[in-house]
């Protein structure tokens, strides 16, 4: 199957070899872990056979498959065409040196690993897909599709940046463009029958995952940050679902364990809020040192945290034309650092702070990741203003700098005098 | 009641021991291939030069990067904490500490106990640390411990802060017979100025403490003093203040 996709099989190997050491210590040591990560390990373990295979299978019976890489890009649209929408690997820093051969070597990490990862043909998710959605939520992306586009096909949807009349209608359009787009790709009409059941299906997975990060707010937090990052990174390639069963069955747990009083760290253990640059799998560098380092990661305030979940899509529309339009909205209610302004997302830091009641927040940057980290100052000025400690981590995907953020997390729970 | 602080360092390990606020003993060692070793055998040194036997010692604390590998700590703590509170205990009217040491440099916002307010440490490159010094030291011929002896100059323009790219532009200033004071002098003030603007991010400053093996340098301290404009207070040994801050800390836990 996999030569069929036309994969670097020797090069695959060597990216994987080291992933069920670093899987073992990462997730399956923890102490006291819930039963319900079982589905979850059994997803990475396999992670490049079962779910390529049914992809693979789809694909066979004529369906399309078609990747992106953010929260925008509208599932919702693709699975009511009867296509499977998928995320991309861009977390690792392996395929990074080949993303540089066709990109600037000064640019975010996560656009060079993901191209990477198409040149070197060592993700199957890459080259099961029929095409590539892209957006233009910072420049760097939205320059890189140009070259992408000469190796995979790549429909790239045009963000507003402001929340405007005129920005709104811009959007509108470009679900529209979409629609139509995905229409001539499948061959299948989009009827307001099907989307209505699709954003069901995608507001599920959503409600699915604020239950899960709901039961994070606990104190001891029930289960660990590294676990519901790593849920959060499968939920953008998982069949919706049976992924959707399967994080309410782990809530189930979670809720139990939350009336016993159980957790997967110590009562009172400082806890974390991080906000800032998506972490695509596997990248989980930030959350091993601050977890290693006795504190519990309790929320992400990120593209792989709230930003994904916490808009849904309104249910109330009769039409096509409505229901595009609630489509459209949800974009336009993220708080996304591609806007200006933004003051949304301070608000919403500020607020998630409280809720999940946080003692100190970590804004974790990819290196070169330029509207995250413009923002920072803004971020800063207003949680100093409200007392809450904050340090801003600049990193990548590689491991060479693991340990001096080791001493600047462990430095900065110092501080934070729990 | 006896305590202990230990600080393995890039370069050198250092010991502090501490009765009833006092320091009977501080030795450093060079830390060479085994941060493991060199920690154990500077608390060894620390112990025998103070007199007194293992058992004697209520607890350690140990600090710096090579904290991880000594397993005969009741604690490990970063050097930003041990930093601020060894740099307290001479100095309590400051409110600003700048440690530069072998690998990486840091400011350290602290209050009126020591206690650490913000901080801010150099990225993965050596910019700006001992090691930077020691480069262009090497590449001038010159023994590290003989960069003192050089009379003051006007600096000559260092531009670059990369230890690379800043070795090429002290070859090329040897090449136009810039003497060798001139560049050192620019060196000490293109890392002072990186220094400062790192500070300046941190808030106000009533007074500053400069620390590590860096502040051992007369030069230095002048520039670090022009760049931030105002005094800078060094201590007799700048060099073992993380391992009195990790002695403290014995005593205060």
């Amino acid at each position: 199957m996999w030569k069929d996709l036309g994969m670097d099989l020797e090069k695959h190997d060597e990216f994987l070899a080291p992933v069920p050491e670093v899987y073992g210590k990462l997730f399956m040591a923890q102490e006291n872990r819930p039963k319900g990560m079982g589905y979850f390990d059994f997803v990475v373990g396999d992670i490049h056979g079962i779910r390529v295979k049914e992809l693979v299978d789809h694909k066979a019976n004529g369906g399309k498959v078609v990747a992106s890489f953010c929260v925008f890009v509208p599932d919702e649209i693709i699975t009511a065409a009867g296509g499977v929408s998928i995320g991309l690997c861009a977390g690792a820093q392996f395929p990074v040196p080949t993303g540089e051969q066709v990109l600037p070597r000064n640019l975010c990490p996560l656009i060079k690993s993901s191209v990477g990862f198409k040149l070197d043909r060592i993700c199957p998710y890459f080259q099961v897909a029929d095409f590539v959605v892209g957006e233009t939520t910072c420049d760097g992306k939205k320059k890189a599709w140009e070259i992408l586009d000469e190796f995979i096909p790549t429909h790239v949807m045009e963000l507003p940046q402001r929340r405007a009349e005129a920005d709104k209608a811009l959007w509108m359009e470009e679900i529209r463009r979409f629609k139509e787009k995905m229409e001539k790709e499948s061959g299948v009409a989009i009827t307001a029958q099907k989307l209505a059941a699709s954003i069901k299906i995608a507001n599920e997975k959503r409600a699915a995952l604020q239950r899960l990060y709901n039961c994070r707010k606990a104190d001891p937090a029930p289960i660990s940050g590294k676990d519901v990052l790593l849920i959060s990174e499968l939920a953008f390639f998982d069949d919706p679902k049976r992924f959707t069963q399967q994080v309410n069955a782990l809530c189930d747990e979670l809720e139990t364990r939350i009336v016993r009083g159980e957790g997967i760290a110590e009562k009172g253990a400082p806890r974390i809020l991080i906000t800032g640059s998506p972490m695509p799998i596997p990248s989980w560098k930030l959350h091993a040192i601050i977890e290693g380092s006795g504190a519990v990661v309790v929320c992400e305030e990120t593209c792989t945290g709230t930003r994904y979940f916490e808009t849904t899509v309104r249910e109330d529309g009769a039409t096509l034309d409505e229901q595009l339009a609630a489509i459209s909205e949800r974009a336009l209610n993220i708080n996304c650092a591609c806007y200006t302004p933004n003051n949304g997302r301070i608000e919403d830091i500020l607020r998630l702070v409280k809720e999940y009641n946080a003692d100190g927040v970590v804004y974790y940057n990819l290196a070169f990741c330029q509207p995250y980290s413009i923002e920072y100052r803004k971020v800063e000025k207003a949680l100093q203003e409200a007392g809450i400690p904050v340090i801003k981590i600049e990193s990548d995907f590689s491991e060479e700098d693991t340990g001096q953020l080791q001493t600047r997390i462990e430095a900065f729970l110092e501080m934070l005098d729990k | 009641m006896i305590y202990a602080g230990i600080d393995v360092g890039s370069v050198a390990a250092k010991a502090v021991i501490l009765s009833n606020g006092k320091i009977l003993s501080r030795v450093i060692q060079p830390t060479g291939w085994s941060p493991g070793e060199a920690g154990k055998a500077v608390f060894e040194a620390a112990l025998a030069e103070a007199k007194i036997t293992r058992q004697d010692v209520t607890r350690i604390v140990g600090t710096g990067y090579g904290r991880v590998a000594l397993d005969f700590l009741d604690r490990a703590v970063t050097e930003i904490t041990c930093h601020a509170l060894g740099a307290n205990y001479f100095f309590p009217a400051n409110n600003l500490v700048i440690d530069i040491g072998g690998q990486d440099s840091k400011a350290i916002l602290i209050n009126k106990d020591g206690k650490v307010l913000n901080f801010i440490m150099n990225d993965k490159c050596a910019a700006g640390t001992g090691r930077f010094i020691q480069v262009i030291a090497m590449t001038l011929g010159l023994e590290l411990d003989r960069l003192k002896e050089l009379p003051p100059a006007k600096p000559a323009t260092i531009n670059s802060m990369c230890t690379v790219f800043a070795e090429s532009e002290v070859v090329s200033l040897l090449t136009q017979n810039v003497p060798k004071e001139r560049i050192v002098s620019g060196l000490y003030r293109s890392i002072a100025r990186r220094t400062a603007a790192m500070a300046a991010s941190l808030g106000s400053v009533r007074g500053v403490t400069f620390t590590g093996g860096v502040a051992r340098i007369p030069g230095m301290q002048e520039a670090l003093s022009d760049a931030l404009g105002c005094p800078v207070n060094v201590p007799d040994n700048p060099q073992i203040i993380g391992a009195l801050g990790a002695a403290i800390l014995a005593k205060n836990d």
